[in-house]
């Protein structure tokens, strides 16, 4: 059982969505109840992970590996290393609260919706296991199918739009990535395994095509400015759990992507090109942060800021080549590297939150605009504090897990060259001016709108989904040690890998 | 003199005619009240010649008729999912042709016929076997698609195809004359030793250019591909279906035979023509790829819809091709029973969902179809990722093994354009699904699967077929490279 551990936790949720569709549209609650079931023993099993992990070595672990295509040397196996075992949790965690989220207010086929999240859930797990390349592609490029189908049926007025630019802008970054990983595999002599694929030498020609190769199918996801205008649409269409899972989960995979892929692998090229990745994210940071200022939408600003925020993890990856090859300061990489991967989990929590907050409000009032609310906080005693606290830590309040990843990569950026860290740290201005000016205008002041006045309060079931992410963010925010043990000997790996050179 | 073991080889062959034949003269006599029994009957005489095609397979390849016919593992593959391939058709076509009263008995034989030409073409051993095969196919299929005289639009596909038929028979003939010519034999084997040993290779050139219209218009593969849109939405879908799917795998072999066993290929050093041939069909390819997604784009018709969408297909087939070596030759076989099967779920669909007075053809009649038959949006939404390459569906890893044929070859560039043209096909799959799932249906055209039990298990085993098989493969890859090894 617990050496094929992975492989549950994969196809529980996938295979857990036939009986949720078999119920059928006749019965949502028995679908619900279903759902709920397969999401917590998923939950369930992610968590014997951590007793089965050795956090001390940070080596990929718990391995299985099966002949898939022997004629190629296609292999279907899956291994994991702190930095996968970190998201995978967060991945079954932010789940659950998601099928929770969704129970009464997804009325138009339910068991489609709950099947749909569940199969998406497996292939991202499948996403974070597998060190196979062509298998990791077939679970990277699978997950757009359920989650398509979540924004194009129960999404908003503009949908169809949304959900097919989300598609067909992914698949675009995407089948570049196959193309380099076929070439790879062509250099390999026959392997698609990631492991052979970092031992292989590349001219620094060709790890620059394959860098960008990567680069175009990982930035989109991320998503990096200028490959990030599929986001506001998809998540400003998507309805409340596409939104959830879309900036908890997906978002990062394009983070764990440059882990995997862009660094063991065309290392030489990722230094060379580490200006370009670097300078992208401040833009993001600063920039996209301006944007969001402006926003009328809220779900389009907390969009935005989540392009923000994920700018941290690329310039925390990134920064790492300059700490390590320039700089040669090992440990200030090391600061970085883990302060990306912790803004990563955090970010997961914050974001969810946030877009669960602004579901909260947009079940009652259908409508997202910032303009149409205001004085809340006088109808939802309950709901305020939450979205306070979500909004603090969104704007990188110490205390909160906000704080936590930026400040150890502004810490590291600082190392590298104290101008990247100035305006990283442009975001802890500018991030406090956005989230807070949209606290102000919808929670505090009067009550101009009638609606507003007939809100009500939250209940039980919103509160337990705020609960848990609210004690996610607080317990990642006052005791990070515990995630950031589990990742350090595998970050402390990757950053060993930086320094050896494939020329 | 041809013994008795040459018949033996081409028992398979022998006995469909002889079915053909019986299920014709049985027609003939029988009630209308009993046709229902040819129906049935064609289906067994198909899988017991698939059975025969699997039994009689020798170990090594053999011929038969001085080596006009040959019997090896490409041949074994490509009649086997033809035979299998045109069993699942008939079930999809019965409820079809009886509701539109399309003459039922003419439909099989018709049918078996074609068949049968499909398998002499795949397992030809010299120019006359060829073009016997092919005439054979084509001309039963030039009376398939006039089958609905009384319709317009059938009978202007039907003049269409013949007439293109016959030029790019003529042309094909034309470029054999000259190999003849040059090589002073039919026989595939002598032209390809004969023109490694010849320096002098004008001549070969001209005919191989003729070749390849031939060739090129078999596969519709642009600019040879006109006829493909018009005879795809005129012909009834049931014929339909046997042109998008079963053709194509009689497309490859043709188009294997020929360029590959005759005109030479990179394999053992001796190159013949190969380095000619491969830069044309990369140029098809190209123009297919463009040409079929682009134009896809703007249809509204399904049928016209999946006539562009087979142009690039076939574009993706000859990527694969363009390898000229086992490997390329794998993974073009590999591609081609990867689309028929696809292809011809996806005709199955439109068969499934029509009924009498109303053909299911139009893109806007799947308005909704997941709100009043899920299952069937489910399989639809199936056939349309796998056409359009997403992964974990079989269609993805025909591209795969096509592009990696590319890369292989030390084509970087043309896995590129693959990979560029696959996303902006991927655009009109997509519709096809938004159209299913997103939109709510019209008033009044509530398209619903007709309960013809048999059509409707097999189309669901069918398009399953495309998602179980996306995991498992390995064995019909193993298979494909076996039949190229050695």
């Amino acid at each position: 059982m617990s050496n094929h551990l992975l492989s549950l936790l994969i196809w529980l949720p996938v295979v857990g969505a036939i009986p949720v569709l078999l119920a059928g549209a006749g019965r949502p609650g028995l679908a619900r109840w279903i759902s709920l079931l397969v999401a917590v023993a998923t939950f369930a099993a992610s968590l014997a992970l951590l007793p089965a992990y050795d956090a001390a070595t940070g080596t990929l672990q718990l391995g299985e590996s099966l002949s898939w295509i022997p004629s190629l040397g296609i292999n279907y196996s899956l291994a994991v290393d702190g930095i996968s075992v970190a998201l995978i949790i967060l991945t079954t965690f932010v789940q659950i609260l998601v099928i929770v989220g969704a129970w009464e207010i997804i009325q138009n086929k339910p068991h489609q919706y709950m099947a749909a999240m569940l199969v998406l859930e497996g292939l991202m797990i499948g996403v974070f296991c597998a060190t196979d390349a062509l298998l990791f592609y077939v679970f990277f490029e699978a997950m757009l199918i359920p989650m398509f189908i979540l924004i194009g049926i129960w999404g908003g007025p503009r949908r169809v739009y949304a959900t097919l630019k989300f598609f067909i802008y992914t698949f675009f970054g995407s089948i570049f990535m196959l193309v380099g990983l076929i070439y790879l595999y062509h250099k390999t002599g026959g392997s698609f395994a990631i492991a052979d694929m970092a031992n292989v030498h590349l001219t620094l020609t060709e790890q620059a095509w394959l860098f960008f190769a990567f680069l175009l199918g990982f930035a989109i996801k991320v998503p990096m400015v200028p490959v990030h205008t599929w986001l506001p649409d998809a998540h400003v269409e998507a309805p409340t759990g596409g939104s959830v899972v879309l900036a908890a989960v997906m978002l990062k995979i394009g983070g764990y992507g440059f882990l995997r892929f862009s660094l063991p692998i065309t290392p030489d090229a990722s230094h060379e090109f580490a200006w370009l990745v670097i300078v992208l994210s401040l833009i993001a940071v600063c920039y996209i942060g301006y944007i969001a200022l402006v926003q009328q939408d809220m779900k389009k600003l907390v969009a935005y800021s989540s392009i923000a925020h994920m700018g941290f993890v690329t310039l925390g990856i990134f920064i790492a080549f300059l700490l390590v090859r320039d700089s040669n300061n090992p440990d200030a990489a090391r600061l970085g590297m883990q302060g990306a991967m912790v803004q990563m989990i955090s970010h997961g929590f914050i974001s969810g939150a946030m877009f669960t907050c602004i579901g909260v409000l947009y079940d009652r009032m259908h409508t997202r605009q910032i303009k149409d609310y205001g004085g809340v906080i006088n109808v939802m005693p309950i709901f305020a504090p939450f979205y306070v606290l979500f909004a603090m830590a969104n704007s990188g309040l110490p205390g909160t897990s906000g704080f936590v990843g930026e400040f150890m990569v502004i810490l590291a950026s600082f190392s590298a060259n104290p101008w990247i860290a100035l305006f990283g740290a442009f975001t802890l201005i500018i991030g406090a001016a956005y989230t807070l000016w949209m606290v102000k205008r919808v929670l505090w002041g009067d009550i101009k709108n009638k609606h507003v006045a007939e809100l009500k309060d939250v209940n039980g079931r919103e509160i337990f989904v705020l609960s848990a992410f609210a004690a996610g963010v607080l317990v990642l925010g006052i005791w990070p040690e515990p995630l950031v043990h589990l990742m350090d000997a595998s970050v402390a790996r990757i950053v060993e890998q930086l320094a050896i050179t494939k020329v | 003199m041809p013994s008795i073991n040459d018949i033996l080889i081409l028992l398979p062959e022998a006995y469909l005619v002889v079915a053909a034949c019986v299920l014709l003269l049985l027609d003939a006599y029988l009630k209308p009240a009993q046709k229902g029994i040819v129906h049935w009957l064609s289906i067994v005489v198909l899988l017991v010649g698939a059975y025969l095609v699997v039994d009689g397979q020798p170990a090594t390849p053999v011929t038969a008729f001085s080596g006009m016919f040959v019997r090896d593992g490409v041949s074994e593959v490509l009649k086997l999912f033809s035979l299998l391939i045109m069993a699942v058709i008939f079930v999809y076509a019965r409820p079809y042709l009886k509701e539109r009263a399309i003459p039922f008995g003419e439909f099989y034989t018709l049918s078996i016929f074609a068949t049968v030409g499909i398998m002499f073409l795949v397992a030809a051993g010299s120019l006359v076997t060829v073009y016997l095969g092919l005439e054979l196919l084509t001309l039963s299929s030039y009376a398939l698609v006039a089958l609905n005289r009384d319709s317009q639009l059938s009978s202007e596909a039907a003049i269409k195809y013949f007439v293109l038929g016959a030029l790019a028979s003529g042309m094909l003939l034309y470029g054999m004359s000259m190999v003849y010519g040059a090589t002073h034999s039919l026989d595939l084997h002598t032209i390809h030793a004969a023109i490694v040993g010849t320096e002098w290779k004008t001549l070969l050139l001209f005919g191989l250019v003729f070749m390849i219209v031939g060739i090129g218009f078999k596969l519709g593969a642009a600019p040879f591909h006109m006829w493909i849109p018009d005879v795809y939405q005129g012909s009834p879908t049931a014929v339909t279906v046997f042109i998008g799917s079963a053709q194509k795998l009689a497309a490859f072999g043709m188009a294997y035979r020929l360029l590959s066993t005759g005109m030479g290929d990179i394999a053992g050093g001796a190159t013949g023509l190969a380095p000619q041939w491969q830069m044309m069909l990369a140029v098809l390819a190209v123009l297919s790829l463009a040409i079929g997604n682009l134009v896809a784009i703007v249809q509204s018709n399904l049928k016209r819809l999946l006539a562009y969408s087979t142009i690039s297909h076939m574009g993706y087939l000859l990527v694969g091709l363009v390898n000229a070596g086992p490997e390329g030759y794998s993974a073009s076989m590999f591609y081609a029973v990867s689309y028929a099967l696809t292809s011809a779920a996806a005709f199955g669909m439109i068969l499934v969902l029509s009924r009498s007075g109303f053909e299911c053809e139009e893109i806007d009649d799947l308005r909704g179809l997941n709100q009043r038959s899920p299952w069937f949006a489910f399989l639809m939404l199936l056939v349309m990722f796998s056409l359009a390459g997403v992964p974990p569906l079989f269609g993805f890893f025909g591209k795969l093994l096509v592009l990696k044929a590319a890369i292989d070859a030390g084509m970087l560039w043309l896995a590129i354009v693959g990979a560029v043209f696959a996303i902006i096909g991927l655009y009109y799959y997509l519709r096809v699904v938004k159209v299913m799932y997103f939109d709510t249906p019209v008033e009044g055209k509530d398209v619903q699967a007709r309960s013809d039990a048999p059509a409707r298990w097999v189309l669901s085993i069918n398009a399953l077929a495309l998602l179980v098989l996306g995991f498992t493969w390995a064995p019909l890859l193993a298979w494909c490279q076996r039949a190229f090894a050695g």
